[in-house]
């Protein structure tokens, strides 16, 4: 009993002698970096980036950039402040407190387009049109991209990547099992259907999806397969109505194509759905392009092991969705951002970043040598295709709407509401 | 003055910690969401005070109210809520009925049904989301599967995706959780009564039944009424189970508190904070005639 207290008395004394030790250690370190640096006070000192860039390809493609970054401005210090879970919801919160309490971080990403609206309205964010003049991004971003972030002529983000979220996956062995030539391509939804119908009857899912964003994914691919590019357009800036014969003809597409689908879409998430093609459980799968990067970790080459094409009656259009980053009004550290914001739009930047993510540069200039196959091949496609601005992930329309158009479609798959009560909660969801 | 202060001061001062703290944090935030809920404040521009906001009374509750949306969210909580209370009130109190009776393995059993508490909502939601999966026939997997494997194909079904009852699948992981604490509970009272009163009971001639029924049960009635607070005030509330299993936007499991936070992520704060003071009111209808009994009691 007395050499165990003793014992006790000698380990509480260690311990507090370590802690001593590490406090001492944590002075050491924080004055030093304090002392070489003297940059505390400089706001080019040090920069906090706000993502939900945590894991995968995604923190790939973070740590690419913060290298060039680190190139290109040594004197500022990035601070990761990546918040991860919920695919961006739980960055998103967090974000919208520290903005409402005035603390926001340097810079911080966003869906570039109408999900930007909000922070526009509030007064939350800097117009950064100056910075395109001075890194010289006017010419050297497409135009049709740059007209999309614009806003009363003013620009409020720098984008750093683009995605196509009209891509059909598919798996060549089922589509063979199924009969199917599975180098076919298909013009119009109705020459789908009737490959859709050959797979159903091979006994696999015809069609996997996930849950309510991924079919709001595919809805919209829908739309745009329909209605056309300029019919989509229209959808949002009032010319298409909603109500019309057209986008009821749309949504009877979808609905077919949603009896196609897996029955347990609701539990599951993106990676889920874009698996059960990998694994052959179903023949194809609607998703944007960062689907990719889930066949290559499986260790999946294209055509052997699947193939890609836009969703039939979407060729030639490209349904764009890009992350950009902006400057938050009261930054704590303006230049540290300006600084991040030269090297997200440099043609240095754009090519690391995205070769590790699996998108593509939005600048130009940006050396895609050695990118991947689907890459290049989506490069091809931006640069000459009809570009419109994807509704699922925040580029077509705010929050807000967005949420109400989920709302009402998971209603309609759950089949709570008709065909005609969904029409007409769209058409409210979208005229407010 | 002096004498009134050494005799009341000591306290108050005490006290005043805690007061304070809940005046501010508790009553003053719940006012505070009570204003922003008769407000016009439905986006993030109103929010920061860029644009200007009206006070629209009770514009936002009637409108909530009547819509059809938030009705099928507050049908789904009311099922929830009826489904949650009596799986765990009846199957904790046959639990710890069958406790009561001195058998073997007592405390085993005790901890075996109890230690589900122990498991946070939201991981506890995960598993389940795999068992409650909606696959049927080839593809089944989970608590499908295994009906298939036990020969009891007929009970497949889609749980939670069913637009009427699917949330009653949700209450099945819900009761698994909080039966044994209900059980824990009811077992207190069963050992709180005297042994005396059900000799005397037998003495009279009273069969086992009746000394449950005659002399055991109403004695249960106030643990019985706690139970049924504490379950019923979760369950009101219940939200992350909700997340976890199904998802936010899914609209088969919509319960108010999901509109909420689907409410407050879209910048519409009035909304939010409508939502929240239904749930108030609605959790307040469930303790305050409680807390009344109670108070009556201990006088």
């Amino acid at each position: 009993m007395r050499v165990n207290t003793r014992f006790a008395a000698a380990a509480a004394g260690a311990a507090v002698l370590a802690l001593g030790l590490t406090a001492c250690g944590g002075d050491d370190s924080s004055d030093t970096s304090s002392g070489d640096g003297g940059s505390s006070g400089d706001s080019a000192g040090e920069v906090e980036v706000f993502t939900w860039w945590a894991a995968g390809s995604e923190k790939a493609g973070l740590d690419a950039l913060v290298g060039v970054f680190n190139e290109q401005h040594p004197d500022t210090e990035f601070i990761n402040g990546a918040v991860a879970g919920g695919a961006g919801s739980a960055a998103k919160d967090l974000l919208q407190s520290r903005l409402q309490t005035n603390d926001p971080p340097d810079t911080f990403q966003a869906h570039a387009g109408a999900e930007l609206q909000d922070y526009i309205s509030a007064g939350q964010i800097e117009d950064v049109s100056d910075l395109y003049d001075e890194f010289g991004l006017t010419e050297a971003f497409p135009a049709d991209l740059v007209d999309r972030l614009t806003v009363d002529g003013k620009i409020y983000s720098i984008p750093s990547n683009i995605h196509r979220a009209n891509v059909v996956w598919a798996n060549p062995t089922v589509l063979e099992d199924a009969g199917l030539d599975p180098a076919a391509t298909y013009d119009s939804m109705d020459d789908w259907f009737t490959a859709l119908d050959a797979v159903e009857e091979s006994g696999v899912t015809a069609l996997s999806v996930a849950t309510t964003w991924t079919q709001v994914n595919l809805l919209e691919t829908v739309l745009l397969a329909d209605l056309g590019a300029e019919g989509y357009n229209g959808l949002w800036d009032g010319s298409t109505d909603w109500e019309g014969a057209e986008v009821t003809g749309a949504l009877e597409d979808f609905e077919k194509l949603m009896g196609y689908t897996n029955t347990d879409r609701d539990g599951l998430d993106w990676p889920d759905a874009t698996q059960q093609v990998i694994d052959g459980q179903a023949g194809f799968n609607v998703m944007g392009d960062w689907a990719e990067a889930a066949f290559a970790e499986a260790g999946k080459s294209s055509p052997a092991d699947y193939t890609y094409f836009p969703v039939p009656g979407t060729d030639g259009v490209f349904d764009f969705l890009a992350d950009s980053f902006t400057l938050p009004v009261g930054a704590p550290h303006p230049d540290g951002a300006k600084n991040w914001l030269e090297t997200v739009g440099s043609a240095e930047g754009q090519a690391a970043f995205n070769k590790a993510k699996g998108s593509i540069p939005a600048n130009t200039d940006a050396d895609t040598s050695d990118f991947s196959e689907y890459q290049k091949t989506a490069i091809e496609s931006f640069g000459q295709d009809t570009i419109v601005s994807s509704l699922a992930h925040g580029a077509a329309v705010p929050v807000a709407t967005l949420n109400d158009i989920s709302d009402a479609t998971s209603k309609f798959t759950t089949g709570a509401s008709d065909l005609a009560g969904y029409q007409s909660e769209l058409a409210a969801a979208v005229n407010g | 003055m002096n004498h009134r202060f050494r005799r009341y001061g000591p306290p108050i001062l005490l006290l005043a910690p805690s007061l304070i703290l809940m005046a501010v944090f508790v009553y003053g935030l719940i006012g505070a969401n009570f204003s922003t809920s008769i407000t016009d404040n439905h986006s993030a521009a109103t929010a920061t005070g860029v644009e200007p906001t009206s006070t629209v009374w009770f514009e936002n509750y009637t409108r909530l109210l009547g819509s059809e949306d938030f009705q099928h969210s507050l049908i789904n909580l009311f099922l929830y809520t009826v489904v949650f209370l009596l799986g765990t009130l009846a199957i904790g109190f046959v639990w710890a009925w069958l406790l009561d009776k001195p058998i073997k393995g007592e405390g085993f059993f005790r901890s075996i049904y109890l230690f589900p508490m122990a498991v946070s909502f939201i991981a506890s939601g995960v598993v389940w989301r795999w068992l409650l999966n909606s696959n049927q026939g080839e593809n089944a997997s989970g608590l499908n599967r295994l009906f298939q494997m036990i020969g009891l194909d007929f009970l497949q079904n889609n749980w939670w995706n069913n637009v009427t009852f699917g949330i009653l699948a949700i209450t099945i992981p819900a009761i698994w959780q909080l039966s044994g604490y209900v059980m824990a509970l009811f077992l207190a009272g069963f050992r709180g009564i005297p042994d005396e009163l059900r000799e005397a009971g037998r003495m009279d001639g009273a069969s086992e039944w009746q000394v449950y029924r005659h002399v055991l049960f109403p004695q249960l009635t106030p643990i019985m009424l706690s139970a049924l607070i504490i379950i019923g005030h979760m369950s009101l509330k219940s939200f992350d189970l909700i997340m976890s299993i199904s998802k936010p936007a899914n609209y088969q499991t919509k319960v108010p508190a999901v509109d909420m936070y689907l409410a407050k992520a879209s910048f519409d704060y009035a909304d939010a904070a409508a939502i929240g003071t239904i749930l108030l009111v609605l959790v307040a209808i469930v303790v305050v005639p409680y807390l009344i009994k109670t108070n009556r009691q201990e006088k």
